[in-house]
């Protein structure tokens, strides 16, 4: 599914290298979380491969089921089925969830070669996938993501995940500021998703959103490398020591 | 005083080029229109209201040729029922027109008020405009007052059924026209009002609005697609109690539209909304210069301005709120914000207030940027193209002054519009 190899980033602005030597395989169908102090990398990894401006990548490659994403433009990464639900949901004043949620899925569909939804299949979809959010129409009428709370833009994020439908969902702490039944709401919305054709990159500090969503590998990051990698105990080794001990024994 | 030279100068090669129309009760305010005129002088370049608007092309003797620009589209509006009042070049057109009479309504043409007994048109002609003469000068409304060959008064006493809609249709090259329009809105009466067309390749419009306590008055207006034309409209407005006043202005295209709205609430608890979304490209140039005068208690105005601008265009706005000594509880609102599509437009604003009361409420901000980055990399992770991401923000960004268009079908009517000079432009 993605696999990412070699890959070395740096700032565009400032002769800065973020990331310095990534490996990572993500195979179909299962979920791997990163975890590593702050600073080592995770959310630039998130955004190079979703395509945000402002990185630069000077080597290795990502690749999608065999296609290079780092060729692509933002769109045409999604529509070949990446997503990243992010770990600051962009408030948009003046755009309707509903009409945002419209275009996204018709604007993929379109770039797929498939016919549009009609509004009425449209409506009905979204509305059913609303519901197991706890998502409210009230929410669905009002501009994306604003006077949204923490919880509910999280929500709004597995929202357009579960609409989208893409194969590989990288989440970037998608447990930031949220309450223990946001998060459990949010898992929950995740897990609904978990799929055989579907893989997830879950990004984190915390060991916690992994009770909830399980992973079946745990790597850390460090300086810009992935420095270990292992179970779902690497995950409460963390927790329990810190990165201290993982981080002396790679070096 | 005598005026400088070259403002005399101007202003006699401009008022030696028109002639006072002849006769009617309307001839003593004609009269003192251009005696205020010849006091004024015509705007130049030099003159502060016009630091950001060159005024040569308004004022000069001869119009500018613009060229007649023709398209398949439906023109605005076309798809409701209403009331049509066409001028073609600044000429009403019977045949185009409908039938004047409607329940809730009396609508004259201009010379007709001179030759009937129709008392509050003719007390109202040029009375407003020259009410707007202090404390800023307004030359070309009282060149307008004083030369109007054309226009229409609109006196509403009820709530018609429909809305009264002036197509101004532009059909000559070299037209030049100056319409003046007049409007009272009686107690408890209830209106709506459309405009649309590019009228001529120069126009120079004046509307003096009159609306007694409790009255309402909505307007929306569009300006035409014609690029080359130029305008200058004047809008007076007067409030009376508990009346209100809501005035909504598209503009797209125009090489030079200058948009003064000058508004006084002299009854308490009056509302008074003007709004205006404008797109331009290139050598467009369009200023909104708007004057708000609080002279009662507890009344509310906003202005909002959304400016889209490209490939060099220009936006222009000057806007300002005076709260009279005694006008406590005022609320008053404005924001003028332009969007830039590229480092090539520009955008000059200046917000002003002026408040001698001392329990009110106003605020004013400005603000002058590029697409947010971030909302763009947002949308485009989601899969939505960039082109129709960028139309995404832009029309989010108008949204704020399309909003005050109170009829949603109407607001709807704009935003297509808006929608069509996006996708023409990507």
């Amino acid at each position: 599914m993605l696999e990412i190899k070699n890959l070395h980033v740096k700032l565009e602005e400032e002769d800065k290298q973020i990331l310095k030597g990534v490996d990572l395989t993500v195979e179909a169908g299962k979920v791997h979380a990163i975890m590593g102090p702050n600073g080592s990398g995770k959310s630039t990894l998130s955004y190079v491969l979703s395509g945000r401006d402002g990185y630069e990548v000077t080597d290795g490659a990502a690749t999608l089921d065999g296609e290079d994403l780092l060729d692509l433009e933002p769109e045409e990464r999604a529509a070949a089925g990446l997503f990243l639900a992010f770990q600051y949901p962009v408030e948009i004043p003046g755009v309707g969830n509903m009409t945002f949620l419209r275009t996204a899925v018709n604007a993929q569909r379109k770039a797929r070669g498939e016919d549009e939804l009609s509004a009425a299949d449209f409506l009905k979809e979204v509305r059913a996938k609303a519901k197991t959010l706890k998502i409210d129409a009230e929410m669905l009428k009002r501009p994306v993501n604003v006077g949204f709370s923490g919880g509910e833009k999280k929500r709004n994020e597995i929202l357009q995940m579960a609409m989208l439908e893409p194969k590989m969902c990288i989440l970037d702490e998608t447990d930031s500021g949220l309450d223990v039944d946001a998060m459990k709401l949010v898992s929950e919305g995740v897990n609904a998703l978990r799929d055989a054709g579907r893989s997830f990159l879950v990004i984190t500090h915390y060991q916690r959103l992994l009770d909830h969503i399980k992973p079946d590998v745990v790597h850390i990051m460090a300086n810009g490398r992935i420095v270990k990698s292992g179970g779902p105990e690497l995950a409460l080794e963390v927790e329990h020591n810190g990165y201290a001990d993982i981080l002396a024994e790679v070096v | 005083m005598a005026l400088p030279e070259l403002k005399q100068t101007a202003t006699d090669a401009r008022l030696s080029a028109l002639e006072l129309p002849k006769g009617g009760c309307l001839t003593a305010a004609r009269q003192a229109a251009l005696a205020r005129v010849q006091t004024m002088g015509l705007p130049s370049r030099r003159d502060e209201y016009w630091k950001y608007t060159r005024p040569d092309t308004l004022v000069q003797a001869e119009a500018v040729p613009a060229a007649v620009f023709h398209n398949d589209e439906e023109p605005m509006f076309s798809n409701r029922d209403r009331l049509r009042i066409v001028f073609v070049d600044g000429v009403f057109d019977a045949e185009q027109s409908d039938d004047l009479t409607l329940e809730g309504v009396r609508i004259d043409r201009l010379e007709d008020i001179c030759c009937t007994d129709i008392h509050w048109a003719r007390d109202l002609y040029g009375v407003l405009e020259a009410r707007g003469q202090t404390p800023v000068e307004r030359p070309l409304a009282a060149l307008n007052t004083a030369f109007a060959t054309d226009g229409v008064a609109i006196h509403v006493t009820g709530t018609p059924s429909k809305p009264i809609s002036l197509v101004y249709i532009h059909a000559n090259e070299a037209s030049d026209a100056i319409l003046h329009h007049v409007i009272r809105v009686e107690p408890g009466a209830e209106a709506t009002i459309l405009e649309n067309g590019p009228a001529a390749s120069r126009f120079n419009k004046c509307m003096e609005i009159d609306i007694a306590d409790t009255g309402k008055l909505h307007l929306v207006r569009a300006q035409g697609r014609d690029h080359e034309r130029r305008a200058a409209t004047h809008m007076f407005a007067r409030l009376g109690t508990e009346s209100v006043f809501k005035s909504f202005t598209l503009t797209v295209n125009g090489v030079l539209t200058r948009n003064e709205a000058v508004i006084e609430l002299t009854g308490d608890d009056a509302v008074a909304h003007i709004a205006g979304a404008c797109v331009g490209d290139g050598d467009f140039h369009h200023d909104d210069t708007v004057f708000i005068t609080h002279d009662a208690v507890n009344c509310e105005s906003r202005q909002v301005f959304k400016k889209v601008l490209r490939n060099g265009a220009t936006g222009v706005f000057q806007g300002k709120i005076l709260v009279k000594e005694g006008a406590q509880k005022t609320d008053g609102y404005q924001i003028s914000q332009s969007l830039l599509l590229d480092d090539d437009s520009q955008f000059l604003a200046k917000p002003e207030l002026e408040i001698y009361a001392d329990d009110v409420a106003c605020s004013h901000g400005s603000t002058s940027g590029a697409i947010d980055e971030t909302a763009l990399f947002y949308l485009r992770s989601r899969g939505v193209p960039a082109d129709v991401a960028t139309d995404l923000l832009t029309l989010a960004f108008l949204a704020e002054a399309v909003e005050e268009i109170e009829d949603d079908s109407l607001a709807g009517d704009i935003v297509e519009r808006l929608e069509g000079w996006l996708s023409r432009r990507r």
